[in-house]
């Protein structure tokens, strides 16, 4: 495995050395933009805290943060794993299209806006601690779990307009406090102990691993499910003229 | 309701064969046949006026008019007013329309705009005899020329587009359009040495071999968008806006995704396909700027990026902030731009002409000095060489079709598209019409007319005494106006005729 202090390196000296090795661990990342934009292979081992648009559109690899990452981490992602063991910015996981972004910490405003679903492609974010305002909005497919693991599941988890203007996919909140002003187009459940077997097992199985957690610790919370209410997804009426 | 229809159908009984041409060519059930009284029978409120049926029919049998029945005429409640208040007063709909803008009281510049010719002192040139130069680069141009140690001129160029002529066609997204029209654009801009634009409906893998000739989409919905698909294309383009849709998203009906549409867009079949407004990473210059630096990350410094923006009042300082943001090209789309389907009211008043903001935004590039940081590609209602003409002047540097290039294709502006229904099988899916369209055929069409364009725009050029695009782009002594204002003339930084 290639390693790389990045201390005294700007992005573009990091990313040309980055780019030599599949295997790259790179310590004292200090803001550094677009690590392991669209890599297809290998493992990529952070610390420090890379800057924006790590991940951008990654085709393939993993890469394990070893601290916090800033904004638009994963964005349009395509396959590939992304563990943060910290907390993550705004627009984390924008229009992401497939693999999974598993954060420890509290993700910022505008997570897993419009991310998406296609065949293989099953896009998967969970959030271990809290997430601000605008999580999931647009949501067209995949799936989001809000665990907030730091607050327990009596409190709320997310800011306001969660899931907003949703219409495929899954957002999962471990809680029993429905989000603030939750839009009248989205249903809210609380899942039996049946249903959080079946649906949240496989989705949580390498995430508690990952993160060293006991899954009936984390399953033992309340958990709810948001999903578009097809019946009530006010479709614009057109007229042609 | 037949007796408000828009159009009638009429036929010369004593012409008409019964071959029934007409009833297998409407695709909109306005034409059928009675076996009964073996007579065609016409619903002319399903009509039109595509043309698709006289078109057909072998004996020049049929015609269109308009309906000859007159709603009490009122300057202000016109009948095209009451038409609408009807429409929605019967729906609750939003009014949809297709096609460009056809508002009569916002000017037409190009209109306005009279090209100069050389006459005595500076000679004309004959394109017939003299190299003409109409082959056009797009992109950022490097500060300096730079020379290696031995004196040697060194390639600095950063990466660009280049054009044998400067006209590129319009991004129609596979959904809008069929994938045969698709697949003439992709061949004509193969063989006339431009680009055609895949939208943001992804990229047909048919389409990857025209990668040279090809430039993709990144709108705000992502669709389609992988590694893969970045690096198909010759260049990569955000899409902000559209000129027939300022501010306002795409969305694409669960009914229209079947197939391939689905495939290549990569949403599961039947769900809609929502192009949010706005980025949603995207809230500022420095988010473009992001975007367009991971556009270029993800495609190894390989491919200039465009920005597509609408034409808006504040064109000119978003232009500015646009080339700032890295990109390499601008390119805006006017009031004018085409569309398959937009709300009418935004259409048809959102935006501003396309000659106004290219005339404002080459000069607020060249005030700020950074005019040659970027290119600027012009569309919306660009319908002849001309219009190419007048639009360099003002200061583009390329314009794109979409409207003119779908003509050549069999396109008769009944502005239907978003019906799904187009009868000379271009705006739609339906495997039975998408058949009417032969691509080569198109191809063909499409070569012609480029051809033809860049024929006409070399003659322009010659009787100007100019021989190269470059001394044409952003000319505006070569323009004078007739029939506009002082502060027009400010804006387009032309004078009047005879000045």
């Amino acid at each position: 495995m290639l390693k790389l202090d990045a201390l005294m390196m700007d992005e573009n000296e990091l990313k040309k050395e980055a780019d030599t090795a599949e295997d790259v661990s790179i310590i004292n990342c200090l803001g550094q933009r677009y690590l392991g934009c669209a890599r297809k292979k290998g493992h990529m081992l952070l610390s420090g805290t890379p800057g924006n648009g790590l991940a951008s559109y990654l085709d393939g690899a993993r890469i394990d943060v070893d601290g916090n990452v800033q904004d638009a981490v994963a964005d349009t992602m395509n396959s590939g794993l992304v563990t943060i063991h910290g907390s993550a910015g705004d627009a984390l996981c924008y229009a992401m299209r497939g693999g999974r972004v598993f954060v420890s910490g509290n993700a910022g405003y505008r997570a897993g806006v419009h991310m998406k679903a296609y065949k293989d492609k099953q896009s998967l974010l969970i959030i271990g601690g809290t997430a601000g305002s605008f999580l999931g909005e647009y949501l067209a497919g995949g799936t989001i779990i809000v665990l907030g693991l730091n607050k327990g599941d009596d409190s709320p988890l997310t800011g306001f307009f969660c899931g907003n203007g949703m219409y495929a996919g899954t957002i999962y909140i471990r809680s029993r406090v429905k989000p603030v002003n939750l839009s009248d187009t989205l249903s809210w459940s609380v899942m039996s102990e049946m249903e959080k077997q079946e649906e949240l097992v496989p989705l949580l199985s390498d995430y508690v691993k990952i993160f060293s957690l006991s899954l009936d610790a984390v399953l033992a919370g309340t958990f709810a499910r948001i999903r578009a209410d097809s019946s009530k997804i006010s479709k614009q009426l057109y007229a042609a003229v | 309701m037949n007796n408000f229809s828009r159009f009638r159908i009429n036929l010369r009984k004593e012409d008409c064969i019964s071959c029934r041409s007409c009833v297998k060519q409407c695709s909109f059930n306005a034409i059928s046949w009675n076996e009964e009284t073996k007579s065609l029978v016409f619903n002319h409120a399903g009509c039109t006026d595509c043309q698709r049926c006289v078109s057909f029919c072998p004996r020049g049998a049929l015609f269109i008019t308009r309906n000859e029945n007159t709603f009490a005429p009122h300057s202000l409640y016109t009948e095209k007013v009451l038409r609408e208040l009807f429409i929605q007063s019967e729906t609750g709909g939003v009014l949809l329309s297709s096609m460009g803008s056809p508002a009569e009281k916002v000017p037409v510049y190009f209109d306005h705009l009279l090209l100069n010719a050389s006459q005595v002192t500076n000679p004309s040139i004959d394109p017939l005899r003299e190299p003409m130069e109409t082959r056009t680069f797009l992109g950022r141009r490097p500060a300096h020329a730079q020379r290696g140690t031995d004196g040697k001129l060194v390639n600095n160029l950063l990466p660009h587009l280049d054009l044998q002529t400067p006209i590129l066609f319009s991004a129609m997204s596979y959904g809008a359009v069929s994938l045969n029209v698709q697949k003439a654009l992709a061949r004509a801009a193969e063989k006339l040495g431009t680009y055609f634009n895949c939208g943001e409906g992804g990229l047909h893998e048919s389409l990857y071999r025209y990668s040279a000739n090809t430039i993709v989409q990144v709108a705000s919905g992502r669709f389609g968008v992988h590694e893969t698909y970045l690096n198909s294309a010759s260049a990569i383009e955000i899409k902000i806006g559209q000129g027939a849709k300022p501010g306002i998203g795409g969305h694409l009906t669960g009914a229209k995704i079947i197939g391939d549409v689905s495939a290549t867009r990569m949403v599961p079949e039947g769900v809609d396909a929502i192009s949010p407004a706005p980025h949603h990473d995207i809230y500022s210059i420095e988010d473009l700027r992001q975007l367009v630096s991971s556009l270029k990350e993800a495609t190894g410094y390989r491919k200039p990026v465009i920005v597509k923006v609408a034409a808006v009042h504040n064109i000119a300082p978003i232009a500015s902030g646009i080339a700032r943001s890295g990109a390499d090209i601008i390119a805006i789309d006017g009031f004018r731009g085409g569309t398959g389907a937009a709300p009418m009211r935004i259409r048809d008043n959102v935006g501003l002409p396309i000659e106004l903001a290219v005339a404002v935004v080459d000069q607020r590039l060249r005030d700020e000095r950074i005019r040659n940081q970027v290119s600027i590609i012009a569309s919306g209602g660009i319908r002849c060489s001309t219009d190419v003409v007048k639009a360099l002047a003002l200061g583009a540097d390329a314009v794109s079709i979409g409207t003119a290039a779908l003509c050549a294709l069999g396109c008769h502006l009944c502005a239907s598209c978003s019906s799904g229904k187009c009868a000379w099988g271009l705006a739609t899916q339906n495997p039975e019409l998408v058949k009417r369209l032969d691509p080569d055929q198109g191809a063909d069409n499409l070569v012609r007319l480029v051809s033809a364009w860049t024929r006409e725009i070399k003659e322009i050029m010659g009787g100007m005494g100019i021989n190269s695009i470059e001394a044409l782009k952003g000319n505006r002594l070569a323009l004078r106006a007739v029939g506009l204002n002082e502060k027009e003339l400010e804006i387009l930084g032309v004078r009047y005729g005879g000045e």
